[in-house]
């Protein structure tokens, strides 16, 4: 029997990053990346040309190697990388029409078992890991403000991580 | 019936690609260095299904792929007019590709060369693309290929049917992606190369000033993420200004891309050209890949072409999409460089066809599933 949902106890407040340049996408793709672990989900919200996927590069060269070949993975829909911690899940679900084909994709095991960032993640429908990291990329001035946001226990290492990248373009 | 296996230095193959959105087959006769002759070519497309998601809908179970396998060959060897007797080996895609798909072609040919007995050869998808100028014109190696589709873009010095040094590549989006995208946003149909390109025609290329990413560094390596950007932000200033995009805007919009694209093509090309003159001597620039169907950047790889003193070969657009000819081929071409069949055979969803030459931690790697 499905259970209702929990309503959330007391999510920690989303965290506002701005990133006015390519480097300060880098940069909280690079802070992210260690407090990472097999089971985490990130979840790149933005429209296109938003820089999900250059958020989820920086991410996985900092997790692989600085000069790891990061394709987008739009035509793939998931580019696997063995990272430090464990195999890192890249999938754009662009291209999805039915959310039982994630199923197909073998991404229920991956959400488990792996550090997953997911491009379109709207196409998960009741597929959607009920914890996760909620990042949305919007357009700010020339550059983009990236809003994290948290659901489920154990996200403020990542929070944290973020905010001190932000602080750190900062000064 | 079969005229001897490797008769007059010719074989006979089947060949099986699944790797990506289409299922194909297809009987492919010949010896190196061709060309082949192709006795049977089948593709089960879905291009009239795609339109409402603005891209291909993959085919991601395993299962369906299958299923379409078994007729596609059935077809292919019916249009051939051979049975698997007159077959000397089969070819199949083994990667790189989705997961599900490339699973399957394997898997299939696998069970059919055991019920057949007939050695099998495990191809890399790009190969297959690669060694397509030889299927269709019998081009003597090396020559200079780029790869310029919707899941790829790079520079491949052609040097034998298993050595390709890659000279450059994508290092983002592949440019029939970025047409796709560019149409998507525009709100164009799909596919979005010859959406974009119908809905440029009479515009003004200059009237935007979009970017050519990596122009001003050295090296073959190409980014076309950041053009889909700067597109986005032209058409919310044209509809900020205007209330909506007028005619003239969408043209601008989609001549301005489309000049952009061909510009960073031209221009890398240009300098895998000279890389290649460099080491070879000039010679020739073979394209393969649906986006040299478009009239523009077809257009500024002839013209660089021409300035660099280097033949263009661009292989009719069927034998450029994804097909089972070309992997049929690329099998040819192992059987005639002495290949007798691979012992085992795995599905590799990320396979560089130049593993190890490049300094890329972990390529080659086994992907998920794999």
């Amino acid at each position: 029997m499905p259970r209702p949902a929990t309503p959330p106890m007391s999510e920690p407040a989303p965290a506002v990053i701005p990133l006015p340049g390519p480097d300060d996408t880098d940069r909280l793709g690079a802070a992210l990346a260690p407090v990472l672990r097999p089971g985490d989900c990130l979840l790149l919200e933005g429209a296109l040309g938003a820089g999900k996927t250059a958020l989820a590069r920086a991410v996985i060269r900092a997790l692989t190697h600085p000069a790891e070949e990061v394709p987008s993975p739009s035509f793939t829909l998931v580019q696997c990388y063995d990272g430090a911690t464990g195999p890192v899940w890249h999938v754009d679900l662009y291209r999805l029409s039915d959310p039982a084909e994630i199923a197909e994709l073998g991404l229920a095991d991956a959400f488990a078992t792996a550090i997953c960032l997911i491009e379109w993640p709207d196409r998960l429908g009741r597929e959607r890991p009920a914890r996760h990291l909620l990042i949305r990329l919007d357009d700010a001035g020339e550059g983009r403000v990236a809003t994290l946001a948290p659901a489920g226990p154990g996200w403020q290492a990542a929070l944290a991580a973020a905010r001190a990248a932000a602080r750190g373009a900062a000064r | 019936m079969t005229d001897g296996r490797g008769a007059g230095g010719e074989f006979t193959v089947l060949g099986i690609e699944s790797s990506c959105d289409e299922t194909a087959a297809a009987v492919v006769r010949g010896g190196a260095p061709g060309p082949g002759r192709i006795l049977a070519d089948i593709v089960f497309g879905q291009a009239e299904m795609h339109a409402p998601f603005g891209g291909v809908v993959p085919e991601i179970a395993a299962r369906a792929h299958a299923e379409r396998l078994d007729l596609c060959v059935e077809r292919a060897l019916a249009e051939a007019g051979c049975g698997l007797g007159a077959i000397d080996a089969i070819a199949v895609t083994a990667g790189p590709g989705l997961i599900g798909g490339v699973l399957s072609g394997v898997m299939f040919a696998r069970g059919l060369a055991e019920a057949t007995g007939l050695p099998i050869l495990g191809i890399n998808h790009l190969a297959g693309h690669a060694l397509t100028p030889r299927l269709t014109h019998g081009l003597a190696f090396p020559y200079l290929m780029l790869l310029v589709s919707g899941g790829h873009c790079q520079f491949l010095a052609v040097l034998g049917p298993e050595s390709f040094r890659r000279l450059g590549s994508t290092i983002d989006d592949a440019p029939g992606e970025a047409f796709d995208k560019c149409a998507r946003l525009l709100g164009l149909g799909y596919p979005g190369g010859p959406e974009v390109e119908r809905a440029a025609a009479g515009g003004d290329p200059g009237r935007f000033d979009f970017p050519r990413p990596l122009l001003d560094r050295p090296g073959c390596e190409m980014s076309f993420s950041g053009l889909k950007t700067a597109l986005r932000r032209a058409r919310d200033r044209c509809v900020a200004e205007a209330g909506g995009l007028r005619r003239g805007d969408l043209a601008d919009l989609a001549a301005g891309f489309q000049a952009a694209v061909a510009d960073v093509l031209a221009a890398k090309a240009a300098r895998a050209m000279a890389a290649f003159a460099a080491a070879h001597g000039p010679g020739t620039i073979a394209v393969a890949g649906g986006v040299a169907a478009n009239a523009a950047v077809r257009a500024a790889l002839q013209d660089a072409a021409a300035a660099a003193g280097f033949a263009f070969l661009a292989p009719p657009l069927r034998l450029c999409t994804d097909n089972g000819a070309m992997i049929a081929w690329a099998g040819v071409e192992r059987l005639c460089a002495g290949a007798r069949g691979d012992a085992a055979i795995v599905a590799r969803p990320r396979w560089p066809l130049d593993a190890g030459a490049v300094p890329v931690a972990g390529s080659g790697r086994k992907g998920a599933k794999a």
